[in-house]
């Protein structure tokens, strides 16, 4: 396997959040009955015009001003010709030659901690296609028009990815700025950012690219993995058997894990791409400009900055609290509640990622609030419990048995012994059933002491101060 | 430039034109006629003109962004040769 390198590029389709379509008044929301959000131009009536949204257009400027990219301010829609009943027109209204935005590129950051710069060909405006049901009818498709001229951002890549890992890397980075950004709600179950790989393998040293195979429509991070590996793997094994790659759009199914060619691209459409003559060129202003860059917020770039000048955090914990908003959001919100920048960064990456991920919920869906956690260090900060017994005030807010740490503290009789005298007793109690580890302490072992102090701690239930513990056993056996 | 009858037939094809074997010929003379306008148009010395990607010299009209269509399914389909349950339905269509 180490003699192959790997090539990936991704084509990302990202659904703004207008709230009408790219070029009708039509709605975008989700889930309506079919075709009850379609307008005769979503439905091609003759002599229907699209007149373009400002709002789709402002949102692909700040994704170009939030890369580091060129805004081409003068750009031109083009019509991708092709015949699906699902394409009233018999066309896609594109961008082809002049994309709105070109080049720029974002950071991403891998498990280790590296990064690496990932360079972005172009992003251009386009409108959705509607949706066919083929298992509805016996003997007939359906069309839905309702997603037909939904705003898409279609983001593409240099060919710069070499693994599947820096891909995954990449589209969590760009779901989290567009996020960020406000300008897609990231939701890939409802299709709002859908995933084409370009995937590719090449003996390692060789300049030429391979052949490669697009897999279509990945609307998971998980499903993208999988279907990376797969494919990388089917491909090496192809050439290793002497047969060659075809070039072919697939498709990934989760259910096999596996990827199957859809069509290959020699009897590929031939799209006789076109200026449109409905729609003449799309002038982003100066005016236009200086107001967006003056709506931008901070991005995750600057926010990782500044976790790691104003809150002294690694620059990996700052990546990875500020790569997405929910996350960012909950951070900045326990921190506002007065808690330690650190131990929430320690908390929100140790115990509540933990938990999130096993019960595979979102941080916005936590139960435990930014406040609540904000609680639970507040009383670590000022030892009223140490860091075990935090673990299980936390669980207890997980579950929902009360309300803040207080409640739980005080419910559960958990607060933190630091009385010395109520220390020294059980230390006596323990130290009179110990004579084996006291001899061997005093003859220098210094495990023996951590298992006295284990000692304490269990006969205290885990409430007594662990420091203090400490220092009284070693004061009395001195 | 001269076009062959594959490249008409391909044409025919991308366009979901039908054009018969006997048809052929003469889809082919027309379209040369098109493709030496073309080549005319092509030989006018255009230095130091811009591109231009319409015939009109104008720029985008903006909407803002606002909903300002209703439901009218029922009107649509009843223009429609086939529909069901909501759903415009065409032939059987499987990738």
């Amino acid at each position: 396997m180490s003699q192959w390198e790997i090539v990936i590029g991704l084509e990302t389709h990202v659904q703004l959040t207008t709230a009408s379509k790219i070029f009708s008044g039509s709605s975008t929301a989700f889930g309506a009955a079919p075709n009850t959000q379609a307008s005769v131009v979503d439905l091609a009536m003759p002599g229907a015009l699209p007149v373009m949204n400002k709002g789709a257009a402002e949102r692909a400027v700040k994704f170009g001003l939030a890369i580091g990219a060129k805004i081409n301010q003068r750009s031109i829609f083009a019509r991708k010709n092709y015949f699906y009943p699902d394409l009233p027109k018999g066309y896609q209204i594109s961008q082809y030659e002049t994309p709105i935005v070109e080049g720029g590129g974002l950071t991403i950051t891998l498990d280790d901690g590296t990064t690496k710069f990932i360079e972005l060909t172009r992003a251009h405006l386009e409108e959705d296609a509607g949706k066919s049901v083929h298992d509805q009818f016996d003997n007939a498709s359906g069309v839905d028009l309702n997603r037909a001229g939904t705003p898409l951002l279609e983001i593409v890549t240099e060919p710069v990815m070499r693994s599947g890992k820096e891909a995954i890397a990449y589209a969590k980075a760009l779901h989290g700025l567009v996020r960020y950004l406000d300008i897609c709600d990231g939701n890939m179950q409802e299709g709002s950012f859908r995933c084409d790989v370009n995937v590719s393998v090449r003996p390692m040293g060789q300049k030429e690219f391979g052949t490669r195979r697009e897999i279509k429509n990945l609307n998971s991070f998980k499903f993208m993995q999988q279907a990376i590996d797969y494919e990388v793997r089917w491909q090496i094994e192809q050439i290793e058997d002497g047969k060659k790659i075809v070039q072919a759009t697939v498709l990934f199914n989760p259910d096999t894990g596996e990827t199957r060619a859809m069509r290959t691209k020699e009897d590929a459409m031939d799209y006789r791409y076109f200026p449109d003559p409905d729609l003449p060129p799309l002038v982003v202003t100066d005016a236009m400009l200086a107001k967006i860059k003056n709506e931008m917020p901070e991005l995750p770039e600057a926010k990782c900055a500044r976790y790691t000048s104003e809150f002294k955090l690694s620059e990996y914990d700052a990546r990875l609290l500020s790569q997405d908003r929910a996350t960012s959001e909950y951070f900045e919100a326990a921190v506002a509640a007065k808690a330690d920048p650190k131990l929430v960064a320690n908390w929100m990456l140790g115990e509540l990622s933990a938990a999130l991920n096993r019960e595979e919920k979102s941080i916005e869906e936590s139960p435990v609030s930014a406040h609540q956690l904000a609680g639970v260090i507040a009383r670590i900060g000022d030892a009223t419990i140490s860091n075990k017994i935090a673990k299980t005030v936390f669980e207890a807010l997980w579950s929902g048995e009360a309300k803040s740490a207080d409640e739980v503290i005080e419910a559960k009789g958990l607060k933190q012994i630091s009385d010395v005298g109520a220390i020294e007793k059980i230390v006596d109690e323990v130290l009179a059933k110990s004579a084996a580890q006291i001899a061997d302490y005093k003859s220098g072992k210094e495990k023996a002491l951590m298992s006295i102090v284990g000692m304490v701690m269990k006969a205290s239930a885990g409430k007594a101060n662990p420091a203090q513990v400490n220092e009284i056993i070693k004061k009395k056996l001195s | 430039m001269s076009l062959s009858a594959q490249d008409i037939e391909r044409i025919a094809h991308l366009a979901r034109i039908r054009v018969t074997p006997d048809e052929v010929g003469q889809v082919q003379a027309k379209l040369e006629g098109i493709f030496k306008l073309i080549d005319d148009m092509q030989s006018v010395n255009t230095k130091g003109v811009e591109p231009m990607s319409h015939g009109l010299d104008m720029v985008l009209r903006l909407r803002d962004d606002v909903v300002t269509e209703s439901n009218q399914r029922e009107k649509f389909q009843s223009n429609a040769p086939e529909a069901a349950e909501g759903y415009f339905l065409v032939p059987k269509v499987i990738e």
